[in-house]
């Protein structure tokens, strides 16, 4: 018999800690794919970051850097600088990125630093327990937005994807989600082509993926899975944002 | 590089840097210190190194963490308002166990305060600013030419140790100009950096940099590890210098800046015929407890003199013997506190037995 699916090389054979239907997992195969086909595991570093992507050294067979909460990407400036001929990506969701490591992000795209960067936008905090993110959806009840998203009080929700593409230091951002066979092959797609620019050395290339986050949701993990679809794609739609493979 | 050069305090932190083979620089201009990135700009590229203005002083210190944790020697440096935003990246570096070395060049506060010389910043350097409990080694330079030794010092202790090393200065040190000899680095047996995140290629297996410590029992074991080690370091390291102390019947302390100063008092009181002497800490972290609990069995009476309402003076009157006095004499920082040697003396003459 043939064997046509297993575990990815890039990732350990253990359980996770994540809660049922979150998508975190998918996002972790989808990058440990993009290592295994480009064969670069053994000389890539993952920097992790504060929230529940925090355990990446538990579940990658690589060599992890923790970072404090939203500095990932000047860590991996550090990193990259030191070590130029390797990979090395960051991992970060909503609020480490968006909120507290806005100014890092912003300096590390704009410097066109060579690494890559894996967003999670689930629309909350999630290891904290579910608290308002700066990716909220307007109207958006959380347990520190309880009467829902106020986008007089607290903003607009952050379009993180597009606001990077106007930087002349970013090579590639997109948005991808899992919600579906056909979007995961799609993410699948868009997640190499960033690690492929990193290989090919152009500079910065940033994913935004779309996750759900049953637990602080509320829902089910179908209902939640739905919501991506029915609620966030329609204000994060899908797709590439900015390419520079013409250039 | 042979022979004597005439150069700022800040440039030979910045020149040691570059013979102690620091790789990566990651700063942030601020006053007094701006010389430092302002030299490496310059020079730090011409050795291969990498050269970095970040984005803020809290991008810098994270810069310096993932370089250090790739293996590289790795540092920043700036003033009171840029070192507080760089606790945090401290504190994760020290629970992190990675080196590196941060050069404070301390200005008046607290707040904005101003760019003259202080010595106010003693606790936030050796109390630790940043959260958690944790040690990190604090050098304290007297003259250009300990810039120059010292930050090399900060290399070798920091990678020997695997703890942050400061370099503390204020702005007289790291503005005046003196004549220094610029010394080759000096040999010194490292351990091998094998727990760096280099890829698996370097043959190491996964390494992890973290300081995420959620087993059971985990976090405690190595705060008792880190205990140890910094005892290890206390024993090895505390550094010091004494002048006139054999019959010395008061004991004048003082370090960085007002020890030079003090020093000149000494001396005035020397000349009067009184029996004065000096102790100047060297490293601040570890205190060097020892030497001040020996001399305090022959000599009873301590002068500490700080740029601040005193600060150092809890550690003095921590390590002296039970029955050793030991009198204060501050001015806190600012324009125009620099107190004089005649000013020193005069408290000399005041306290002296």
């Amino acid at each position: 018999m043939k064997q046509v699916f297993g575990r990815s090389p890039s990732l350990k054979d253990v359980q996770t800690h994540f809660c049922p239907g979150c998508h975190h997992g998918a996002i972790h195969r989808l990058v440990a794919e993009a290592l295994d086909e480009f064969a670069i595991r053994d000389k890539t570093i993952g920097c992790a970051s504060v929230g529940c992507s925090v355990f990446l050294y538990g579940y990658f067979n690589i060599d992890v850097v923790e970072s404090p909460h939203g500095r990932a990407p000047a860590v991996a400036t550090g990193v990259k600088r030191a070590l130029p001929g390797n990979i090395v990506f960051t991992y970060q969701g909503d609020g480490d990125l968006a909120a507290i490591g806005t100014s890092e992000i912003i300096h590390a795209a704009n410097r066109g630093e060579d690494i890559t960067v894996i967003f999670v936008n689930n629309t909350t905090y999630g290891m904290t327990g579910g608290q308002m993110a700066p990716t909220t959806l307007p109207g958006q009840k959380t347990s520190t937005s309880p009467y829902g998203r106020d986008i007089n009080n607290d903003g607009a929700p952050f379009k993180m994807a597009e606001l990077l593409s106007n930087l002349d230091g970013v090579a590639f951002s997109a948005r991808v989600a899992v919600n579906s066979p056909k979007n995961v092959l799609a993410a699948k797609k868009l997640i190499k082509t960033a690690f492929r620019y990193q290989v090919e050395g152009r500079g910065f290339s940033f994913i935004e993926a779309l996750a759900a986050c049953p637990t602080n949701w509320g829902m089910q993990p179908l209902t939640a899975n739905e919501r991506i679809g029915s609620e966030m794609i329609p204000y994060y739609p899908l797709g590439v944002c900015k390419n520079t493979d013409n250039l | 590089m042979s022979g004597k050069l005439f150069v700022k305090g800040n440039e030979a932190v910045a020149m040691a840097a570059i013979e102690a083979g620091v790789r990566c620089y990651f700063g942030y201009p601020i006053t007094p210190q701006s010389d430092i990135p302002e030299y490496l700009s310059r020079e730090l590229p011409k050795t291969g190194g990498t050269f970095i203005q970040a984005e803020s002083e809290i991008g810098a210190i994270n810069m310096v963490l993932g370089a250090s944790a790739a293996g590289v020697r790795a540092m920043t440096s700036s003033s009171g308002p840029g070192i507080s935003l760089k606790q945090e990246g401290i504190s994760y570096m020290a629970g992190s166990e990675l080196p590196g070395v941060i050069v404070d060049i301390m200005r008046q506060g607290p707040g904005l305060g101003g760019i003259d010389a202080s010595q106010a910043d003693y606790f936030q350097a050796t109390r630790g600013g940043g959260h958690g409990g944790y040690r990190i080694i604090v050098l304290a330079p007297g003259s250009v030419q300990e810039m120059y030794d010292l930050t090399m010092l900060a290399f070798d202790l920091s990678d020997l140790y695997r703890i942050p090393a400061m370099v503390l200065a204020d702005s007289v040190i790291g503005q005046m100009k003196e004549s220094i000899t610029p010394n080759p680095r000096p040999a010194c047996a490292l351990p091998p950096k094998d727990w760096a995140v280099r890829g698996w290629a370097d043959g190491t297996g996964q390494n992890v940099v973290k300081s995420l410590k959620l087993g059971d029992g985990e976090m405690e074991k190595f705060h008792w590890e880190m205990h140890a080690r910094y005892q290890l370091i206390e024993d090895k390291e505390s550094r010091w210098e004494e002048y006139q102390t054999d019959d010395a019947r008061l004991l004048v302390t003082a370090f960085g800046s007002t020890a030079r100063i003090s020093r000149t008092a000494v001396e005035m009181a020397r000349e009067a015929g009184m029996q004065v002497g000096l102790l100047r800490p060297i490293t601040l972290l570890p205190f060097p407890k020892k030497a001040y609990a020996d001399l305090s069995r022959r000599c009873k009476l301590f002068l500490d003199i700080e740029l601040s309402t005193g600060q150092m003076i809890d550690d003095v009157r921590l390590s002296v013997a039970r029955d050793a006095e030991v009198a204060f004499y501050g001015r806190p920082p600012g324009a125009g506190s620099l107190p004089t040697p005649e000013e020193i003396f005069a408290q000399i003459r005041k306290v002296y037995p």
